[in-house]
């Protein structure tokens, strides 16, 4: 590896000046506009509803323009029960979406199945998808939506994206190449 | 002719114009339909949420750009550009103000001011139905498809009543110059009215707004991307920047409709009873007919993303009924009486 070989080389350990104020904008263009994927299967749809309706307005946060298809959405709110006839569904909903993307699990079914423990429904939606944050209730209220946005939100001012490309990079064939 | 430097100035000018209006116009949206519905509307970001629309821009920039495996990639590339193009160029014939006087040199506040204005405004406008088509078509998705058949369905029908609407102005000014229809919406109108164009063609103008919301693919005759019926209509499979440039070029595209409504029917830049060019000193002058015009396409603006809110959406053969059954007649009707008045008064 290049850093063991030239320790005197003036290479910058971990990101410079320029890549952490470009990524801090392209942080702050991602959390100010995380268009949500309305997945609701159950009774936590309705609290998802009430959530984007007036009083509680997700839109403030400029988590608006709900898309209905997958390729436009940012974060994928799975608000409800996941029956076993629905995984392969969720899951190419995911595999459809556009990177980056983020999960939310809202209620206690996507975070465990809930009182749900029977054999025809998934006993939480990590099983087949990664999930960010689990917003745990039965339904959870709209304010505990919002919190879980809220980290979402705290998750991607602490995410490299650039970084963690240019690492992805030194690490390819390419990068050991031009001794990167 | 004028020095082409004037000319890429204008060019550059009205080009940044546009991109900063349908911009902000997309907060506007955004804020006004919060208004609307009693909720407050993205405001964490900026001062009153104003950096909402940079924010929207970063993000799509910086997001993976997907295109489908099955989709036909040339297509599928070219449809949001050729949605945007026509939108942009559209502007082009239209006046933006009168005219300023810099350095002893008249400058007219228009790109270009060609005497068929009106024909490239329509050929202009047919031509971004072609984007929305090509873009479902390229996409390879069913959802797509539906609605890029739906946007030439539509275009058929309201097309024509748009063209009759347009030619008894065509009729009533003689000229297929916009600045010259301008020109000749000054003073009053049977004595106590402004002389625009709206006193003059009322049906005409009804015709014309319900043909704009129709070319313009806006609430009530969105069929194209009807939310809850086709996914999201043309766009289903684009996401990033593609979809960026679709959903910019609506709002390019409304601003340039209402500037058209503008300058046809509400008198372009002139205010009712008062001639501004009499007292206002040259710059003066070019400046305060920009803002006048302005100010009045903010109205139209407003009125599209107020509509938006407000009604629900045409079903699809209702659209085809209102524009076969209705407003053909109706255009066929308005362009024969003005027709025959302009007939009677030379």
């Amino acid at each position: 590896m290049a850093d063991n070989k030239d320790n005197n080389s003036g290479v910058i350990k971990g990101p410079g000046w320029i890549l952490t104020k470009l990524e801090w904008l392209i942080n702050w263009g991602r959390k100010r506009s995380p268009w949500p994927f309305p997945y609701g299967t159950a009774c936590c749809g309705i609290e998802m509803m009430a959530t984007l309706a007036s009083g509680y307005d997700m839109a403030r946060f400029g988590a608006e323009r709900v898309s209905f298809s997958p390729r436009q959405a940012d974060i994928l709110l799975e608000a409800g029960t996941i029956t076993k006839k629905m995984v392969p569904v969720l899951r190419r909903i995911y595999d459809q979406m556009a990177e980056p993307k983020w999960v939310i699990a809202m209620g206690a079914c996507a975070c465990s199945g809930g009182v749900f423990r029977s054999y025809s429904t998934l006993q939480g939606i990590d099983k087949v998808i990664p999930v960010d944050v689990y917003i745990p209730g039965c339904p959870p209220r709209p304010e505990g939506l919002l919190y879980g946005l809220l980290k979402i939100i705290e998750r991607i001012e602490k995410d490299h994206p650039l970084y963690k490309e240019a690492m992805k990079f030194k690490e390819s064939e390419g990068g050991r190449i031009c001794n990167f | 002719m004028e020095a082409w430097g004037v000319a890429l100035i204008k060019v550059v000018f009205i080009w940044a114009w546009t991109l900063i209006i349908a911009t902000l116009m997309t907060w506007v949206e955004r804020r006004g339909s919060a208004m609307i519905q009693d909720r407050l509307g993205p405001n964490v970001c900026g001062p009153f949420g104003i950096l909402q629309p940079l924010a929207d821009g970063i993000k799509l920039f910086t997001k993976e750009d997907i295109v489908p495996e099955k989709a036909k990639k040339i297509l599928f590339a070219l449809g949001p550009i050729m949605f945007a193009l026509p939108a942009f160029s559209a502007y082009a014939v239209i006046p933006f103000g009168d005219k300023i006087v810099i350095g002893g040199k008249e400058i007219i506040l228009q790109v270009a001011d060609v005497n068929i204005g009106f024909l490239y405004i329509m050929a202009i406008g047919a031509m971004s139905v072609y984007g929305i088509v090509v873009g479902g078509w390229g996409s390879n998705n069913k959802f797509s498809i539906l609605g890029g058949l739906r946007s030439t369905a539509q275009l058929i029908s309201y097309e024509v009543p748009f063209g009759l609407a347009l030619l008894s102005v065509v009729i009533i000014y003689g000229t297929f110059s916009l600045r010259e229809i301008v020109l000749h919406q000054q003073g009053t109108f049977l004595g106590f009215l402004p002389n625009w164009g709206i006193f003059k063609q009322p049906l005409g103008f009804i015709l014309f707004i319900v043909t704009a919301y129709c070319e313009a693919n806006r609430v009530p005759f969105d069929l194209p991307e009807a939310e809850s019926e086709i996914v999201a209509g043309y766009h289903t499979e684009y996401g990033s920047m593609r979809l960026g440039l679709y959903l910019f070029g609506e709002y390019v595209n409304m601003y340039t409709l209402s500037a058209l409504m503008v300058t046809l029917y509400f008198g372009g830049w002139h205010i009712p009873y008062i001639d501004m060019s009499k007292f206002l000193g040259p710059v003066a002058y070019g400046i305060a007919s920009f803002l006048v015009f302005f100010l009045k396409t903010c109205f139209f603006l407003w009125l599209f993303v107020w509509v938006r809110w407000t009604v629900p959406r045409f079903r699809y053969d209702q659209v085809m009924s209102l524009g076969w059954k209705s407003l053909i007649p109706l255009a066929l009707l308005n362009l024969f009486i003005t027709a025959f008045l302009v007939q009677l008064t030379i």
